[in-house]
């Protein structure tokens, strides 16, 4: 082996070192029987245990479920519409003013849009008297940002998809919603799907837009665990920690094969098409 | 009324307009609230509108006061520059470790490719405050991190170069906060590389060690200049969301690491003080939209490029 390509290698395993030690010392410690933290003290389960009737966490763990999926599917909808707009209607009023506000939400600080929406929301309240502050609330804060995460991805593919297969279907006759639901979606399903669990993840995973919008009845997992972790290191929050990231490197290795199947499969489709 | 309907209400304009709506109502309209609490005086709660009628008079208040307090006030002054200067340290240590570990991906063997940046994206999958958390465990009494650190004599260095406090003590200082940032934002700077990098043509460095370039000088004046538009776009996917970021100083940062997004949810919770707040946000976004612009104007590049 040459040294430079040594180098390579131990510069990559290093940083891989870097990206994935936090991960490994999360799980091994939630295994810990010690009730010090970093002080190892033996096997234990019971902070599973604990977890299981750990009221505040699995209510939390629920209601942000339930604000993820329901982001997901709205930003993967209207995503999706951005994506197209931005891709096929080249020419519109207030074209550049639509890009930046899909752009914008990608790299503001999470704070500045947390504190805007919440002006918002209580200049609406004191208006009209509702919509009080919940789990409603923090879904309209996690859209904004779904929304631009979702249209990036999908506009990748759009951008890469070959425009004649649309022209080819629109020659033969088909209508423009038929061309959509019958040409283009499944050429862009994938994205979609990674879209999909992108912004899901995103919403399960936000802290600072959900404290700034949850109301009663609306605290999220992320939130149980900050107000935690702020105050100290904390077991509970180690098997927490420890269950989401095998839910998670399952959850991805699972999508990222069926994903890669099915390219595989439309491709040997397009192949076969193209010979006959 | 029926052929207005038909020129306006059809399928491209419900396309484009429902996404638009929500980005009106949700976006803009909330961000110019904020410049407006921002300007506006005070009534108990609720601030007072902007526009006057009295007398047949129209009056326009706008209350700059907010203003010229953050630029006199030494507390925010400082704690703006804080935030631009641990912003920057991340991104440059976020570059340091990022550019050759994009550059190694980008040439190894095409078929491990897609493995290693699988590797790259699932940290990024695993939610990003737990991980932030599991630092603080790393870096507190006992942990792995800093039994390494101390065991080995570097905290004495990292206290010589003002970082630490004291030796021995990692967490609640500026080090435990960039380190943090920097582990938190590293793939961001890896993916936006690594994709520009491994599209480049590597004729270009045959060309040049033709013409007699070594390695070393083939790579700093081939790769790296070619290589401009990745490292502008990684470092401002970095840059930008550090300087407004207050989950990380808030569970890792300490009492002299004060960051603006901390400052500004103390005085919104802890002080009520929404015009307040409301000002340091919006100079927050003055202070990113150089950067800001600088993004896009590559991304729009790299995106006509594509075409």
């Amino acid at each position: 082996m040459k040294p430079a390509q040594a180098f390579g290698r131990s510069w990559l395993g290093a940083g891989f070192v870097f990206l994935y030690l936090p991960i490994v010392a999360l799980v091994l410690y939630s295994f810990n029987d010690s009730p010090i933290p970093n002080v190892w003290r033996g096997f234990t389960l019971k902070w599973y245990v604990a977890l299981a009737s750990d009221q505040e966490m699995l209510s939390g763990f629920w209601i942000s479920l339930k604000i993820a999926f329901f982001t997901a599917c709205g930003s993967v909808v209207l995503g999706t519409m951005a994506a197209f707009t931005l891709v096929k209607y080249r020419r519109f009023r207030g074209r550049t003013l639509f890009a930046g506000m899909i752009n914008a939400p990608l790299v503001m600080p999470e704070v500045v849009v947390g504190l805007s929406l919440l002006l918002m929301l209580v200049t609406v309240q004191r208006a009209f008297g509702y919509p009080e502050k919940g789990q409603l609330t923090i879904w309209f804060g996690h859209m904004l940002i779904g929304i631009a995460y979702a249209t990036v991805v999908i506009q990748a593919r759009l951008q890469d998809m070959n425009p004649q297969l649309e022209e080819a279907a629109m020659d033969l006759g088909a209508k423009p919603s038929q061309v959509f639901w019958l040409v283009t979606l499944p050429l862009i399903g994938q994205s979609l799907a990674s879209a999909w669990l992108l912004t899901f993840t995103l919403s399960l995973d936000d802290v600072v837009l959900s404290a700034f919008l949850n109301g009663p009845g609306a605290t999220t997992m992320p939130l149980v665990i900050f107000s935690r972790a702020r105050l100290g290191l904390n077991p509970s929050v180690n098997a927490v920690a420890t269950l989401i990231v095998f839910v998670v490197a399952i959850g991805v290795v699972v999508a990222s094969y069926l994903i890669a199947r099915s390219e595989r499969r439309r491709q040997q489709e397009m192949a076969a098409a193209f010979r006959s | 009324m029926k052929n207005w309907l038909d020129r306006y209400w059809n399928g491209r304009s419900a396309v484009i307009g429902a996404p638009y709506l929500w980005l009106l109502v949700f976006f803009l309209l909330p961000f110019l609230i904020l410049i407006k609490y921002s300007v506006s005086e005070m009534d108990a709660v609720r601030p007072k509108d902007l526009l006057h009628f009295k007398d047949g008079l129209l009056q326009l208040t706008i209350k700059l006061s907010n203003y010229v307090f953050i630029t006199q006030d030494d507390l925010y002054f400082k704690t703006y520059l804080a935030s631009l200067k641990y912003a920057a340290a991340t991104t440059f240590f976020c570059l340091l470790i990022g550019y050759p570990f994009a550059y190694f991906m980008a040439r190894a063997r095409s078929t491990v490719q897609p493995a290693l940046l699988m590797l790259v994206m699932l940290p990024f999958w695993t939610s990003f405050l737990l991980r932030v958390y599991a630092w603080k465990g790393l870096l507190s009494t006992n942990g792995w991190v800093a039994d390494l650190i101390i065991g080995s004599g570097l905290d004495q260095v990292l206290a010589a170069l003002g970082v630490i406090t004291a030796p021995g003590k990692l967490m609640n200082t500026p080090f435990s906060l960039v380190l943090g940032m920097t582990y938190t934002y590293l793939p961001f700077m890896i993916l936006p590389l690594y994709g520009n990098l491994s599209k480049m043509d590597l004729r270009l460095l045959e060309a040049a060690q033709d013409l007699g370039a070594t390695p070393w000088t083939a790579f700093w004046t081939v790769t790296v200049p070619l290589s401009k538009a990745g490292i502008i776009a990684g470092s401002m996917l970095v840059f930008i969301p550090c300087v407004g970021e207050y989950v990380i100083p808030e569970l890792l940062g300490g009492p002299e690491t004060l960051m603006t997004g901390r400052v500004m949810w103390d005085e919104l919770f802890s002080n009520n003080d929404w015009p307040l707040a409301s000002t340091l946000a919006v100079v927050m976004i003055l202070l990113i939209i150089v950067p800001l612009a600088l993004f896009n104007k590559y991304q729009a590049e790299s995106q006509e490029r594509r075409k």
